[in-house]
C-alpha cells in the first residue's frame, strides 16, 4: 500500500496523517526513497535526509502533542531560489556554491510552522534565467514524460519533482512565466498567485517588480491547501500585500455554471502550434459543456510584453545582481590583482552565460542615454499592458488560453538562440507584467511524436480573485484526468 | 605640489555650493532593524539587510522620514506628498547591494533656505540667506580599513544604512574674496550645523562622521560664465573647511592664470598638509544608472503627518533669537550666541526663568561670559557643564540683589564649577563672602585708605580722575573685594567733595 | 540601432564583468539580436502614459524606528571568502 502513496491526493494523505495510520516519518521516507531511485532525473540539489527525518518527527511529535492542520507532515520540496538555513541555497548557480543561509524565507518559515517537512532544495534555471532548466550550473533536469524534452523553466527541477511524484508538491518561483511553462511541460498544475502575495523575504531576487513565489502540485485543489499556508502579510517585504491571511480552497466547490471565460485572440494567432491549439480549445469546449460562456477577448499589446519584459527584468536583475561581487559570500577568483580586477573575475567566473547576458542587457538599457527610450517606454507600455487585463476583466472573470506555443522542446534545441528562448513565455510574460493570477494545468498532450508532452491550460483572473482561479481550475480536474496521469517511469 | 602661489587673488569670483550628509538620530538603521549605534566591534551591527545576503529586503524607518519631514518644515521646505527611492548603482567593497538606496529624481524635500550670520576678518558680520535645493534620503556605506590585514584591507559595515539626510544648497556663495567665500560657507555649515543639532536629528558629531560637508569650489571672473568645479571632501570641521576652500580656490585660480584649465573632479582635503589632490577617480562616477528602486514602493506623506510633525517642532533658532532680543531685550549680537545653539539656549532659558524679572541681560552676560569661557577652556560642551542652570540662577540671584559683587561671584562660579559646594548661597555663608553694604564700616574703611594715601587724595584734587579709581582699589583691597563698589563710589565721592 | 564590440565592453566594465574579445564578439550578435526583438516595442505611442515600475499602485509600507535585530556575527560571516577579526577582507583598497 505505501508504493501507492505518492499518488494519493493531499486531502487523502493528511486525513491518514490525522488518523495516525501513516506518520510523517513514514511518509518523508517514502519520497526520499524515490528520490534516490531517481536521482537521475537530477531535480535535487541538496538533499540531508537526516534533516528532513528530523522535520518529519518534529511534525509526528507536534501532532502526539495534539496539534492538527492540514500539512502537519506533508512533504515539501523548495526551489534552490529561496533560501535555507538548514540546506544550501544556490540559485542553481556556481556564484553560491555551498551558501549556507542564517536564515529562512518567510515562504519557507510558513510552511514550516505548518507542519510541512523539507525534502531538499530542487534545481532551476540559474538565478530563474530561463525556460529550459538547461542554464543550471548543476546540469539540467529532464522531463519524466520523455528524457529528450526539458522540463521547462525556471522552475524545472520543482515540476519534474512532483510530475514523477518524488514530491507531492513544491514550490517554485514566477517571474515571467517560470511556474506555469514548466508546469505545462510536466504535465501538473502551476500557480502564480498574485504579486505581492507571498512574501519575496528570502527569494534570490531576479527581478524584483515580477518575481512571484508559487507552487508545483498536481492538482488546483492541492495548490489551494498549500497556497492558504504560504501565503499572508510579511513585515520584512514592504512590497506585500496587507491583508488578512485567506482561505483559497473556499471556492473549489463552486460551479462554472455561467462563468465568463475571456479568450484572447491574440494567443491563438500564427505560432501556436496545431497540437497545443487543439488540446487547449478542447479544454475550453469542456468548460463550455459545463456551462460556461466563452467571450471573445483581445490583448492587443500582450505580444509586445516579451520587448517590455526583456528591457525591465534585465535592469532589475542588473542591479539585484550586483552584491555578488566575491567579498562577502559567493565566488571569489582564485587568481586576480587588485580589488576591481578580484570582483570582475569572480563575477566572470561565478555567473553563467544567461545571467551574464541578462547583466549586460539590463546594464545597457539602463545606463546613460538609453534610460528613457528603454527603460521609461517599456514601463509605459507595461502599463498599457496592465490596463489591458483590467479591460478584459470587464468583459469576463477568468481568461484562457495556451501557456506555451509548443510542447516541451528539445535539449538543444534553443540554447544557442536566445530569442527562439525568450519567446517561450510569449503567453506567460503579459500576466507577469501586471502581476494577475494565474495557473498552468494540464489538459492533454502533443501529436505525433510529441504524444508522450503534456499540454497545459492557462488561467487568469483579476488581482487578489485566486480562490475563484483555483475553483476553476478545480471544477476542470473534476471533469477530466489530465492531472492524474504519471509518467510510466514513476507511477510505481 | 609645488606650485608657487600667487600672493594677490583679486578680479576672481569665488563659486561654491554645499552638500551635507547629515547622519539622522535614529535608534534603528534606514531599512533594517539593526542598531545605529557608532562604535561597536565591526560587524556586530551589520544586519542581514545591512550585509546584502542573498533574499533581504529593505523595509524604510519611519523615524527617518519624519526627521527629514522635521528638516524640510524648518527650513520652511515643500514637502513632497510622494517621493521615491531610486538606486544608485556602482562598485564598492563597502557598499554592500552594488547600489546605494537613494533619492534621485523626486526628494522627500524640495527647495527651502537657511539664515546664517557671516563672520570674517576685514569685513563686520552681515546676514546671509543660502537657498536649498533639495534634502533627500538615503543610506550611509560601511567603512573601508586601511590598516594591514594579512596583506588586506578590512571591511566593517556597521555604519552601513545608517540613514542620512542629504542637504545640498544652490551655488549661492558668489564672492569676489576667496576667504570671505569660505567665510560664508563656513557661516552656512555652521547654521545648519546648528539647526540639525537643535531639531535633535541629527547629533552633528563631525569627529565621528555624523555631520559631513563636501563643498563644490569653482572660480571665475565676475560676470563670466560658472567655471567648473571641483568637489572638495573630508572636510570634518569647520576650520579645515575654510581651510581646504581657500586653498582649492587659489589652486584653482593659479591654474587657470598659468593658462590650464579645471578638470571636474572629486577632491580630498589633507588637513596635514593643507592640500586637496585629486581622489583616485570612481571610475564611471558618471554613470549610476539610476532607477526606481522596484523593492520599494512611493514614499506618501499626507497632510495630517506633516501637520503632527509640525505641532511637535520646537521654537526655532530665529525664532528664539527674536524673541531675545524684544521681550528680554538682549542685543542682537547676545540672542544670537545663545541660540547658536539647542543645549545653551535652554540652559539660558532655565536661568533666567529661575530669577526675578529684568535680570535677563546679567544672565546672558554670564552664560555667554564665564560659562562659555570656562566650557572652553575645559573643551567641553554645554551639555556637560557641571554649573547646573539653577546653581547660576542662585549665583545671580545673590549679585541681583547685592550680597555679593561681580568680583566675588566669579569666585563663587570657581567653586561652584569644582564641585566643592552645591549652592552659591553655601559657598558664600561658608567663606564669609556676604557684601559690605553697611554705611557705617564702608565709611570707616574709607577714612582709614584716605588716611593712609594723602597723595592720591591730593592728585584727584588736582583733577586727576585715575587717583580715584587708585582709592576705590585700595577700599576694595581693604575690604577684601566683598565692599559694594558703588556704596564705595558714593561714600569716597561724597568724603573727597567735603 | 545596433551595439558594437566597444559597446559590449563598455557595459561590461560598468557591470564588472571581465570578458575576453572572444566573448565580446559572440556576446555582441545575440545582444544585437535581443536588442532587434526589443526594438518592436519602441513604435508604440506611449504618449502621457505613466511608467508602471510595480504592479501594486499603493504607498510605501513603513516600519517603526526601534531596534529589532541584533545581527550574529559568526554566522552573518560564515560564508566570507576571507575574513580577519570580524572583517571581510578584500584586496588592498587604495584611496
Amino acid at each position: 500500500m505505501s508504493d501507492a502513496l505518492h499518488q494519493l491526493p493531499l486531502a487523502e494523505l493528511a486525513k491518514r496523517l490525522a488518523a495516525r495510520e501513516l506518520s510523517a516519518v513514514e511518509l518523508a521516507r517514502h519520497f526520499l526513497g524515490r528520490m534516490e531511485r531517481h536521482r537521475g532525473l537530477n531535480a535535487f540539489l541538496d538533499v540531508r535526509p537526516e534533516v528532513t527525518l528530523a522535520q518529519a518527527q518534529a511534525a509526528d511529535d507536534r501532532r502526539a502533542r495534539g496539534e492538527a492542520g492540514a500539512l502537519l507532515g506533508i512533504p515539501i520540496a523548495h526551489k534552490d531560489i529561496f533560501v535555507t538555513r538548514d540546506f544550501a541555497s544556490t540559485a542553481a548557480s556556481r556564484m553560491l556554491e555551498g551558501y549556507m543561509s542564517p536564515f529562512d524565507a518567510t515562504v519557507v518559515d510558513r510552511l514550516a510552522k505548518a507542519g510541512m517537512v523539507t525534502l531538499g532544495k530542487v534545481n532551476c534555471d540559474e538565478f530563474a534565467m530561463g525556460s529550459s532548466n538547461e542554464n543550471s550550473a548543476y546540469g539540467p533536469v529532464l522531463n519524466p514524460w520523455d528524457a529528450a524534452a526539458v522540463p521547462g523553466g525556471s522552475s524545472g527541477g520543482s515540476s519534474a519533482a512532483v510530475a514523477a511524484r518524488i514530491a507531492p508538491v513544491a514550490t517554485a518561483t514566477d517571474t515571467g512565466g517560470s511556474i506555469r511553462e514548466p508546469a505545462a511541460f510536466c504535465g501538473i498544475t502551476g500557480t502564480k498567485p498574485t504579486y505581492g502575495r507571498p512574501s519575496r523575504w528570502g527569494m534570490i531576487a531576479f527581478a524584483s517588480s515580477l518575481d512571484t513565489a508559487g507552487l508545483m502540485t498536481v492538482s488546483a485543489e492541492d495548490a489551494a491547501w498549500v497556497l492558504s499556508a504560504m501565503c499572508g502579510f510579511d513585515p520584512n517585504d514592504s512590497t506585500s500585500v496587507d491583508r488578512p491571511d485567506e482561505d483559497f480552497a473556499r471556492d473549489l466547490a463552486w460551479p462554472v455554471q455561467g462563468l465568463r471565460i475571456g479568450v484572447p485572440k491574440e494567443f491563438f494567432a500564427p505560432g501556436l502550434q496545431p497540437d497545443v491549439e487543439r488540446a487547449v480549445r478542447a479544454a475550453l469546449e469542456t468548460y463550455r459543456s459545463m456551462g460556461a460562456t466563452l467571450v471573445d477577448i483581445s490583448l492587443p499589446n500582450a505580444e509586445l510584453g516579451i520587448p517590455v519584459y526583456y528591457v525591465v527584468a534585465p535592469a532589475e536583475c542588473s542591479s539585484n545582481l550586483s552584491r555578488f561581487d566575491g567579498v562577502r559570500y559567493g565566488h571569489r577568483a582564485k587568481d586576480h590583482g587588485d580589488l576591481a580586477d578580484m570582483i570582475k573575475r569572480s563575477r566572470a567566473e561565478g555567473f553563467g552565460p544567461e545571467p551574464k547576458r541578462r547583466i549586460l542587457i539590463g546594464t545597457y538599457v539602463l545606463s546613460h542615454g538609453y534610460y528613457d527610450a528603454y527603460y521609461i517606454k517599456a514601463q509605459q507600455v507595461r502599463r498599457l499592458i496592465a490596463n489591458e487585463f483590467q479591460q478584459a476583466f470587464t468583459q469576463c472573470d477568468v481568461i484562457a488560453g495556451p501557456v506555451t506555443t509548443s510542447v516541451a522542446f528539445g535539449f538543444g534545441e534553443k540554447a544557442a538562440d536566445p530569442v527562439s528562448m525568450y519567446m517561450s513565455d510569449l503567453y506567460t510574460i503579459p500576466g507577469s507584467l501586471a502581476g494577475v493570477p494565474s495557473v498552468s494545468i494540464p489538459c492533454g498532450f502533443g501529436d505525433g511524436a510529441n504524444a508522450s508532452r503534456p499540454v497545459g491550460l492557462q488561467l487568469m483572473a483579476n488581482y487578489f480573485d485566486e480562490a475563484r482561479l483555483l475553483g476553476v481550475a478545480h471544477q476542470y480536474q473534476l471533469a477530466t484526468d489530465w492531472h492524474r496521469r504519471v509518467p510510466a517511469a514513476f507511477a510505481a | 605640489m609645488a606650485r608657487t602661489s600667487r600672493s594677490d587673488y583679486s578680479g576672481w569670483q569665488v563659486v561654491i555650493g554645499l552638500e551635507t550628509h547629515a547622519q539622522l538620530s535614529t535608534a534603528s538603521k534606514i531599512f533594517s532593524g539593526a542598531s545605529t549605534a557608532f562604535g561597536a566591534e565591526p560587524n556586530t551591527q551589520a544586519s542581514v539587510v545591512d550585509l546584502a545576503l542573498p533574499g533581504v529586503l529593505p523595509v524604510l524607518n519611519r523615524g527617518a522620514v519624519e526627521r527629514a519631514i522635521r528638516f524640510g518644515l524648518a527650513v520652511g521646505a515643500t514637502i513632497a506628498p510622494r517621493s521615491v527611492f531610486a538606486r544608485k548603482n556602482y562598485f564598492y567593497p563597502d557598499l554592500p547591494k552594488g547600489y546605494q538606496i537613494s533619492q534621485y529624481e523626486i526628494p522627500v524635500v524640495q527647495g527651502g533656505s537657511l539664515a546664517c550670520i557671516v563672520e570674517g576678518k576685514g569685513f563686520e558680520p552681515y546676514a546671509k540667506t543660502v537657498r536649498l535645493t533639495r534634502a533627500h534620503l538615503e543610506e550611509d556605506a560601511g567603512k573601508s580599513l586601511h590598516e594591514d590585514y594579512s596583506g588586506m584591507s578590512g571591511i566593517d559595515l556597521n555604519r552601513a544604512g545608517t540613514p542620512l539626510l542629504e542637504i545640498v544648497t544652490e551655488p549661492d556663495i558668489q564672492v569676489d574674496d576667496i576667504e570671505q567665500a569660505a567665510s560664508e560657507a563656513v557661516a552656512y555649515a555652521r547654521a545648519l550645523h546648528s539647526l540639525v543639532t537643535w531639531l535633535g536629528i541629527c547629533d552633528g558629531n563631525m569627529q565621528e562622521g555624523s555631520f559631513r560637508c563636501d563643498a563644490n569650489v569653482s572660480v571665475r571672473r565676475p560676470g563670466a560664465p560658472l567655471g567648473t568645479r571641483c568637489e572638495i571632501k573630508n572636510l570634518n570641521s569647520f576650520r579645515f573647511m575654510h581651510q581646504a576652500i581657500v586653498h582649492e580656490a587659489r589652486r584653482q585660480v593659479d591654474l587657470i592664470e598659468a593658462g590650464d584649465r579645471v578638470v571636474q573632479e572629486t577632491r580630498l582635503y589633507d588637513p596635514d598638509r593643507d592640500e586637496t589632490r585629486s581622489m583616485r577617480s570612481k571610475e564611471d562616477a558618471m554613470d549610476y544608472r539610476y532607477f526606481p528602486d522596484p523593492d520599494l514602493l512611493p514614499l506618501e506623506i499626507d497632510a495630517a503627518w506633516i501637520e503632527r510633525v509640525r505641532a511637535g517642532l520646537p521654537e526655532l533658532p530665529a525664532a528664539m533669537r527674536a524673541r531675545f532680543v524684544s521681550s528680554l531685550g538682549l542685543s542682537d549680537y547676545d540672542a544670537g550666541l545663545l541660540t547658536g545653539d539647542a543645549a545653551t539656549a535652554r540652559y539660558f532659558e532655565d536661568v533666567v526663568a529661575a530669577l526675578p524679572c529684568g535680570q535677563a541681560k546679567l544672565a546672558a552676560n554670564w552664560v555667554n561670559g564665564d560659562v562659555s569661557a570656562a566650557l572652553n577652556a575645559a573643551g567641553m560642551a554645554m551639555a556637560g557643564c557641571p554649573v547646573t542652570a539653577a546653581q547660576l540662577a542662585g549665583l545671580l540671584a545673590r549679585v541681583a540683589d547685592g550680597t555679593i559683587n561681580q568680583k566675588t561671584a566669579k569666585e563663587v562660579f570657581a567653586v561652584l564649577w569644582s564641585g566643592e559646594a552645591a549652592s552659591a548661597d553655601a559657598v558664600i555663608d561658608s567663606r564669609g563672602l556676604r557684601q559690605i553694604s553697611d554705611a557705617g564700616a564702608l565709611v570707616a574703611i574709607v577714612d582709614a585708605v584716605l588716611a593712609a594715601n594723602p597723595k592720591s587724595v591730593e592728585e584727584f584734587r588736582a583733577g586727576k580722575e585715575k587717583a580715584f579709581n587708585s582709592l576705590v582699589g585700595q577700599v576694595m583691597k581693604q575690604s577684601r573685594g566683598k565692599a559694594n563698589p558703588q556704596q564705595v563710589n558714593d561714600i569716597l565721592r561724597e568724603k573727597l567733595a567735603g | 540601432m545596433s551595439l558594437c564590440k566597444e559597446d559590449v565592453q563598455r557595459i561590461a566594465h560598468l557591470a564588472r564583468l571581465a570578458i575576453t574579445d572572444d566573448e565580446a564578439r559572440r556576446t555582441l550578435a545575440q545582444l544585437n539580436d535581443i536588442f532587434g526583438m526589443i526594438e518592436r516595442m519602441r513604435a508604440v505611442d506611449t504618449e502621457g502614459i505613466e511608467p508602471m515600475s510595480h504592479p501594486l499602485d499603493g504607498a510605501q509600507r513603513l516600519r517603526a524606528d526601534a531596534v529589532t535585530d541584533i545581527p550574529d556575527r559568526e554566522r552573518n560571516l560564515a560564508n566570507a571568502p576571507a575574513r580577519q577579526d570580524g572583517l571581510f577582507l578584500v584586496p588592498r583598497v587604495i584611496e
